[in-house]
């Protein structure tokens, strides 16, 4: 289930300025298919963005395209009104239709888009989000999880070209977002759609995204692979310093029955974390955290820690405080390590040395993996 | 013999028949401004604001004598509609229901504003992103949502119609048949020696009606809560 073919594959481009009142944003990013997160502290100007490519609100200068259609241009004197946009948007408080039931939320969309440009089959969408049981409901009648998925159906069937999610999780409880994840998943995986995610729950971000975007204060303050931007000393202040880490990709290899312990690999070593229900070679993304990770200048002998790494060190943050984070290459692989000052004195730990990375196994619960997304064609963002 | 003399017939058809005019014209006007006044800011909004809730704080007979001026026969509003369209509503049924029809608006407007200013304006946006123009957004989100206001606000002008005698009675005075609705008639008797009998049977015939009305839209509230007509 794609976008209709004869249409070039939908990328999205902004470059827009906007002011209202003392907040003012001015951002330029270009996306393309997959999940790009919008990250941010609130206030940082998430909401306001996914506004403007919606139609919401209209920027003061600038330019909107979607697969080479423009949306809005200033100086061109373009400004499509929202029910044009082809945008579908997931609304973080859901905003269901309460005088329908579900079926007829669903198919509210379908109604106002022309059957040839319709590429989301009833069927397949439900199916997708497991909402045959509830069709028809009322959404009073709805928990938070469930009404998210509706939500979610919902804009998939107008068969937009682009995906809006304006942190459609953070309305639910821990057990509620695991309902809805692996869903977003199947999304990301199955429909060739971009998808623009705002969050600021960095575990979401690095479970989901693919590309990440970096707001603050109504600026972009960073782009990139979410990899590579999370693992970034100097973008932690915005990032978030207990839960800082690194995210890398890994495949699937052997699965040691007597001790229940799965084998992944990447470039870099390899890793064991607890029995994984996945058939060797599938892709799975690991979220190592900078507090689960100690440095060794030799590799440990009697330790019992299995996870290790060799890696050189690329550089330590530089602060006064009793903690450093410093970030490591291991065989092109980017890992953030935390340590206390006094031991990276101690170990003499500086840019070029090489180390061990010791990583806890148990650190890599299943709350960290997630399946890789398919590879996508890199966005080209800008600052 | 009949339940209802011939007297009480007349009166109660033409109380009726001067409510559900009165209401089912102002309707769709009510609606207009109440979506306007709940939904927009334009200049003159408080003009217009005042001078809907005008008739709620004037005296009845003051209303009547404005409607009166204006669209006696000589009136201003009222040569012109005669001209135009041949409407006559001086000493006339239309003059009750358009009386009737004023002094229920404010009432009607109320309740249907408030039933507006209390839909999600997110849900109006959520329709236009999944491609509902503006028309359709009013039809499909905006104008069921208001439905319990709607029901609401057109009972009030229909209640509020059976009992107008003020402004009615100023308008269009009392002419048996054509202007003199059941209030009309039960002052008209009162007025009588002897008379009390045949009051006491017109306000329980007044009575019947209200409570009747009541229940009916009772029901019909039900029906929407349960989702039979959406």
């Amino acid at each position: 289930m794609t976008p209709t073919t004869s249409e070039e594959p939908a990328s999205l481009e902004i470059d827009i300025e906007h002011r209202v009142g003392g907040f003012d944003l001015a951002a330029k990013v270009a996306t393309g298919p997959g999940i790009t997160a919008l990250f941010g502290r609130s206030g940082s100007g998430k909401t306001t963005l996914v506004n403007l490519i919606a139609g919401l609100i209209r920027p003061q200068r600038g330019r909107i395209a979607l697969g080479g259609r423009v949306l809005f241009d200033h100086t061109a004197g373009i400004d499509l009104p929202p029910h044009r946009r082809q945008v579908g948007y997931v609304f973080q408080d859901g905003r269901l239709f309460p005088h329908l039931s579900v079926r007829h939320n669903l198919l509210y969309g379908r109604w106002f888009t022309p059957a040839g440009r319709r590429y989301a089959s009833f069927a397949a969408i439900v199916d997708l989000l497991g909402l045959g049981p509830l069709l028809d409901r009322r959404p009073l009648h709805l928990s938070g999880g469930e009404k998210q998925r509706v939500a979610i159906g919902r804009a998939l069937l107008a068969s937009p070209r682009i995906v809006l999610m304006d942190e459609p999780l953070a309305a639910l409880d821990g057990a509620r977002k695991a309902e809805i994840l692996p869903y977003i998943e199947r999304l990301r995986d199955e429909l060739a759609l971009p998808i623009i995610y705002v969050s600021h729950a960095i575990d979401e971000v690095a479970r989901l995204a693919d590309w990440l975007v970096l707001m603050n204060d109504g600026r972009v303050a960073a782009s990139g692979q979410v990899g590579e931007v999370l693992s970034r000393l100097d973008l932690r202040p915005l990032t978030g310093r207990y839960e800082a880490g690194a995210v890398i990709e890994t495949r699937v290899g052997e699965t040691d029955t007597a001790y229940e312990l799965t084998t992944l690999s990447f470039a870099g070593g390899e890793l064991r974390v607890p029995r994984l229900a996945l058939a060797p070679g599938s892709l799975v993304r690991v979220r190592i955290r900078a507090r689960d990770v100690a440095i060794a200048l030799a590799r440990p002998q009697g330790i019992s820690i299995q996870n290790m790494v060799a890696a050189r060190i690329i550089e330590l943050s530089a602060e006064q405080g009793p903690i450093i984070e410093i970030a490591l290459d291991a065989g092109g692989t980017r890992l953030l390590a935390r340590v206390t000052r006094l031991s990276a004195d101690l170990l003499r730990l500086a840019p070029g040395v090489p180390v061990w990375a010791l990583i806890k196994s148990v650190a890599l619960d299943r709350h960290m993996l997630s399946q890789a997304p398919g590879i996508h064609a890199s966005p080209d963002i800008e600052l | 013999m009949p339940i209802l003399t011939q007297l009480e017939m007349e009166a109660l058809g033409l109380s009726l028949k001067v409510g559900l005019w009165s209401t089912l014209v102002s309707l769709p006007l009510a609606i207009a401004v109440a979506v306007a006044l709940g939904r927009s800011s334009f200049p003159g909004k408080s003009l217009i604001d005042t001078l809907v809730y005008l008739p709620l704080v004037l005296p009845p007979v003051v209303t009547g004598y404005f409607l009166l001026v204006l669209f006696g026969r000589r009136g201003p509003l009222g040569a012109a509609l005669e001209q135009w369209f041949g409407l006559v509503f001086a000493f006339r049924w239309t003059g009750a229901a358009l009386a009737s029809a004023v002094m229920g608006f404010p009432l009607m407007v109320r309740a249907i504003r408030l039933s507006v200013e209390a839909i999600d304006p997110g849900l109006e946006q959520a329709a236009a992103t999944l491609g509902a123009g503006r028309a359709a957004v009013f039809a499909t989100v905006t104008l069921p949502l208001m439905l319990p206001g709607i029901l609401a606000g057109t009972l009030l002008g229909f209640a509020r119609s059976l009992g107008e005698f003020g402004a009615t009675i100023t308008f269009v005075s009392n002419i048996p048949g054509e202007t003199r609705t059941l209030p009309i008639a039960i002052y008209g008797l009162t007025q009588v020696p002897g008379g009390d009998a045949a009051v006491l049977r017109l306000v329980l015939l007044s009575v019947a009606v209200s409570v009747g009305a009541l229940f009916a839209s009772e029901l019909l509230a039900r029906r929407i809560a349960k989702g039979a007509v959406a």
